[in-house]
């Protein structure tokens, strides 16, 4: 296996007294998907733009292809592919005049941007919207177009910061799809995510934070594996009675956890587990068993949910 | 390692002095105001050269029917021709101004423009330096615009005046520059109006429609001190041709705001964005 493209040991953050990134160790491998799961806060975004090169570490080690980014920033960002959280298309410009500039930004040719273009396009499904000013876009063809003006310079990594946020779930999987895309023809993709679905969906590996921390690290299998169980029965007696009704629940299960609205009770059986809690007389308003999720894990690992 | 043309081109940089600020890029920074402007901004341009047409009509003739020659420096002159080079130098003002600091106040807070080209391989200063390069051209079409409407109407007694035009861009790159270190400070787009206040006074006051020895000493000294006040005095110099070491003064005091500017725009896009 061939070394690491980004090594991060110890690294560390701190914006006066706040420490927003809190020793963290994570490599990233070529060709992986790579992601940080956690909640608004966390410090993903932080240190995003720490491997970015765009925000200096107040500690720690880093290397991103073999390079410090303090020493070597306009080298490294020339990798880089950036899809900011926040959009920041050029919105004096049209479509194809936002993948040109910005490929000039990188120093690329007219002749070599012409055909790239023209790939891109392709590649975000706006070949319609070409000569379309931004502001007309909505915000799921704004988001693919950030993505399409990050793949101008052909980069390496691929950086993409809550991508999904703020999308339709129709948006969101022509996204994913792209994304996949991506992947398949090896870019090697950084994603930041507070959406354990999209995690799911997107991460071969990731590292789950909270308050500048690295909590678990994994594969989204692994880590249900390790920190839940298969299935969770999720019932609710009503906002009253919860709190009282999950004493006596427990013991019946292997973990409970008892949320404002509903108890999530751990079990390898969700139905079996039912079952039970009807013939101890108990009668939930409602009932659902699902599969544990990376929710579950970010709720064992922190006893909070990931969206507020 | 992959190397494409972005890596190729980046890397061919290594090692050279300031390679972490300045990328030898500016010239993409001005493609992009190039094309911009195309679609947008030359209402603005279109705007801001009327300005001072209008004050030369409304001042230079009304007013100066009722005050007829003038006397500057011992020479007599029109109403009209003394006026012309102030109105040159306050529109390269305001334009630079304009530029510097409501348009890049919202590329770096609203649409975060500032953001998207610093995530590439570009550096601050060469955004710095593209910006500012725009002000110029801003500076250079009002200076032949303006030029192309007083010198048939003779305004432009002197042979020299021809060099009002570099002086022009040489002013709108001072205030430029000032201007977009400035606007680097702003919180809010209110403290921008700040300059708006400081503005008016100046160009009011500055020489622009009456000699400032109409002052007392001591505030003639002031006046003297602030940039309209030299810009107007470098054109009108130029205009009239009063050549002077005077004007290498002023010249200079332009040169010192131009670096004074550049250190402090790129220094603090350096903090804002590589925080």
């Amino acid at each position: 296996m061939s070394s690491p493209l980004i090594t991060a040991r110890g690294l560390t953050k701190k914006f006066d007294e706040f420490v927003a990134v809190d020793e963290i160790d994570f490599d990233v491998a070529r060709g992986e998907s790579f992601g940080l799961l956690g909640p608004n806060g966390a410090g993903k975004s932080t240190t995003m733009r720490i491997i970015g090169a765009t925000s200096q570490r107040t500690s720690g080690d880093l290397t991103i292809l073999g390079m410090d980014p303090e020493k070597f920033g306009p080298q490294i960002r020339a990798h880089l592919g950036v899809v900011p959280q926040q959009d920041n298309l050029d919105m004096n410009l049209s479509v194809s005049e936002n993948l040109y500039i910005y490929g000039r930004y990188f120093g690329l040719s007219r002749k070599f941007l012409k055909t790239k273009i023209e790939e891109l396009l392709e590649f975000a499904q706006l070949q319609e919207k070409r000569n379309a000013k931004v502001e007309s876009l909505s915000g799921g063809m704004k988001r693919r177009l950030t993505i399409a003006r990050g793949l101008v310079s052909e980069p390496e990594i691929l950086m993409l910061d809550e991508p999904t946020t703020g999308l339709d779930p129709q948006a969101r999987h022509i996204l994913w799809d792209r994304l996949f895309r991506l992947k398949e023809q090896g870019v090697t993709l950084v994603i930041t995510t507070h959406f354990m679905d999209e995690a799911e969906q997107l991460c071969d590996r990731l590292v789950v934070m909270d308050k500048g921390k690295i909590m678990a690290e994994g594969s989204p299998a692994q880590l249900i594996k390790d920190y839940s169980t298969k299935e969770v029965l999720e019932i609710r007696f009503g906002s009253e009675r919860n709190s009282e009704m999950a004493d006596q629940l427990r013991g019946m299960c292997d973990r409970i956890e008892e949320l404002p609205d509903r108890i999530l009770l751990y079990s390898e059986d969700g139905e079996a587990l039912l079952e039970k809690i009807y013939s101890a007389g108990l009668h939930p308003k409602t009932s659902l068993v699902r599969r544990s999720s990376l929710e579950d894990v970010f709720l064992r690992l922190t006893g909070r949910t990931l969206v507020d | 390692m992959i190397i494409s043309a972005a890596v190729a081109i980046a890397e061919a940089r290594r090692g050279r002095l300031g390679e972490r600020v300045y990328s030898g890029r500016s010239r993409a920074i001005f493609e992009r105001g190039y094309i911009a402007f195309k679609s947008s901004t030359w209402m603005v341009i279109l705007s801001g050269f009327v300005e001072p047409v209008l004050y030369l009509f409304a001042f230079g003739y009304g007013l100066g029917e009722l005050i007829g020659n003038i006397e500057s420096n011992g020479l007599s002159i029109p109403y009209a021709a003394y006026i012309a080079p102030a109105l040159l130098a306050t529109s390269a003002m305001n334009g630079a101004i304009y530029d510097s600091t409501f348009n890049i106040y919202f590329k770096l807070k609203h649409d975060r423009i500032y953001h998207g080209m610093l995530a590439t391989s570009l550096g601050p200063l060469d955004v710095a330096l593209g910006e500012i390069g725009l002000a110029l051209v801003r500076g250079f079409l009002y200076g032949v615009g303006f030029m192309a409407v007083v010198a048939p109407l003779g305004l432009i007694p002197s042979l020299w005046g021809i060099l009002a035009i570099p002086a022009a861009v040489l002013i709108a790159f001072g205030f430029a520059a000032v201007g977009m270190a400035l606007t680097t400070y702003m919180k809010s787009f209110q403290q921008l109006e700040i300059i708006n206040i400081f503005l008016l006074p100046m160009f009011l006051f500055s020489g622009s429609f009456y000699p400032l020895t109409v002052f007392p000493e001591w505030l003639q000294f002031i006046i003297k001190a602030l940039p309209l006040s030299q810009a107007i005095h470098l054109v009108r110099g130029l205009t009239l041709g009063q050549i002077n070491l005077g004007l290498l003064g002023h010249v200079s005091y332009f040169i010192v705001m131009i670096i004074v500017g550049l250190f402090f725009t790129t220094k603090r896009l350096n903090a804002l964005f590589m925080k």
